[in-house]
């Protein structure tokens, strides 16, 4: 599978391209964001649940906190940020391999900081980078059709 | 006759492991939190300081100092209430589990409690008035919850009826002040070491943006801001030198008293127009950042100026707290709002 790259030039255009990956996952999908504060995998992952059939994106925001944030879409959406994990016996004591299954995805920001537990999974990865003030590079690997986010 | 009423409360939706004991909804008998208490030694081994499962280890000893400091018998608790929503639901459910357990063995009622409206409900703990309409007639309030995981307003008709106004549609404004505080090296929680940096600082070095969405809306972003301060730090494109590592000490005291500044400015802001728009007559401030002092002066600046009341919670019930769940539960035991053996937790919640 290549590497399918799209410059995002605005935070409208990101959130579609989220929207446009979230309408083409299978169910089972763990999908690992990397990308250093502020270069949108908020932002990516408010379409990615809106495309996967989740209400309302005003109610998809940052779990830094709380960690996991839920919400229901054509599948059970488990989203993870795993900015304040500080290890792995953490990360796995979340129950993340029970949030697995063919009626769930999984959205993981800050992928990078538990790596190790990933290995293995039906992986998604997406590297965000700023190129600009506004200007977004997605770099994705391992979605089924991801031809279909070229503009 | 016994009127008064124990009862029990269970705190686990985040990181903080936290039981207490509240008679009649504000004395407060005992209140104990995990991150401020030495449990290393007791159980070995190193406790996690994030929400897992390590609430399990936890649970027992904070519950069972919680019912031996406030120096009464399990027998006279009247209800065990425990927050239910919103949080994460694997550490919430070991709070539901063993408030469950506890009800059940002792045959006592049990209470759901959101833990949202419990924060406000620590503004309210010193406040009996405004818990009686014709007392004093505080009511309704608009409140304002804000810490690391949310940013919300309420319209607070009573200590029960909350309905949700607007809230963060990205980051929460305690996520944004820990960002900040990582961009500008500064040590974690970034609350408090951005307070301390922005004392020397001129807030209006910099005019950070202010992002108030649509212009009726009380929904929060504070996304923006956080790349704003980046951008001003790393070059818009990201690609220039990361100067933090070279600023002097003032230029981070301006960098974060602009940004405390402009957080504050919308929160203020926010509040105001929420204020106006339910006709509040009081101001709730609560949650971790309610603990910030620029926050709290400019909300009850704005108070005064608008001929308003205004209530926030003390430093100490600010945080994650097991008092305000048993406080607030007090108001739903009196109106026998109870909860069953089916009682679920909820990652997020519609109110």
């Amino acid at each position: 599978m290549k590497t399918i790259q799209v410059i995002s030039d605005s935070v409208a255009m990101t959130f579609e391209t989220g929207k446009k990956i979230g309408s083409l996952l299978e169910g089972g999908k763990v999908v690992c964001l990397v990308g250093a504060l502020g270069s949108g995998k908020t932002t990516l992952i408010k379409g990615i649940a809106a495309g996967a059939g989740a209400g309302k994106p005003e109610n998809v925001n940052s779990p830094t906190f709380v960690i996991v944030n839920e919400y229901k879409g054509r599948f059970n959406i488990f989203h993870i940020d795993a900015y304040r994990i500080n290890t792995i016996a953490e990360f796995e004591s979340l129950g993340f391999e029970e949030f697995i299954g063919p009626d769930s995805i999984v959205l993981i920001e800050w992928a990078d900081k538990v790596k190790q537990a990933l290995e293995g999974l039906n992986c998604i990865h997406i590297e965000m980078r700023h190129n600009g003030e506004e200007s977004r590079i997605i770099r994705l690997y391992g979605l089924k059709n991801a031809r279909a986010l070229k503009f | 006759m016994r009127t008064d009423v124990n009862i029990l409360g269970i705190e686990t939706s985040c990181d903080e492991t936290a039981a207490a004991v509240v008679r009649n909804g504000t004395e407060v008998l005992s209140n104990v939190v995990s991150s401020q208490i030495e449990l290393h030694q007791k159980y070995g081994g190193v406790v996690p300081e994030i929400a897992s499962r390590a609430h399990i280890e936890k649970i027992y000893p904070i519950i069972d100092q919680a019912i031996r400091q406030s120096k009464l018998n399990s027998g006279d608790i009247d209800a065990v209430a425990v927050a239910n929503q919103p949080g994460l639901t694997v550490a919430l459910i070991i709070g539901i589990t063993a408030a469950k357990t506890l009800a059940l063995v002792w045959e006592k009622p049990l209470i759901a409690i959101n833990h949202i409206h419990a924060h406000l409900q620590s503004a309210m703990m010193d406040t009996k008035d405004l818990q009686h309409r014709q007392v004093s007639c505080g009511l309704p309030a608009v409140a304002l919850v804000v810490s690391g995981g949310h940013t919300s307003l309420y319209d607070c008709e009573n200590t029960l009826e909350l309905k949700l106004l607007g809230s963060t549609i990205d980051d929460a404004a305690g996520e944004a002040f820990d960002k900040v505080a990582s961009i500008l090296n500064l040590p974690y929680p970034g609350g408090p070491s951005i307070e301390k940096a922005a004392k020397n600082g001129n807030p209006d070095a910099i005019n950070f943006p202010r992002t108030m969405l649509a212009k009726d809306s009380l929904d929060f972003s504070f996304s923006g801001l956080k790349t704003a301060v980046l951008y001003h730090c790393c070059g818009k494109d990201m690609k220039g030198e990361n100067r933090v590592g070279k600023m002097g000490q003032k230029e981070i005291a301006d960098i974060a008293a602009s940004f405390q500044a402009a957080v504050v400015d919308v929160l203020v802001r926010k509040t105001q127009m929420a204020a106006g728009r339910i006709g509040a007559r009081t101001i709730l401030l609560g949650g971790g950042v309610a603990a910030n002092t620029v926050l709290r002066n400019e909300l009850e600046k704005m108070a005064q100026q608008t001929g308003r009341k205004m209530l926030v919670a003390p430093r100490k019930y600010c945080t994650d707290n097991a008092v305000m769940i048993a406080s607030l539960a007090y108001y739903k035991y009196k109106a026998g709002l109870f909860a069953d053996m089916t009682l679920e937790a909820k990652a997020a919640c519609d109110d």
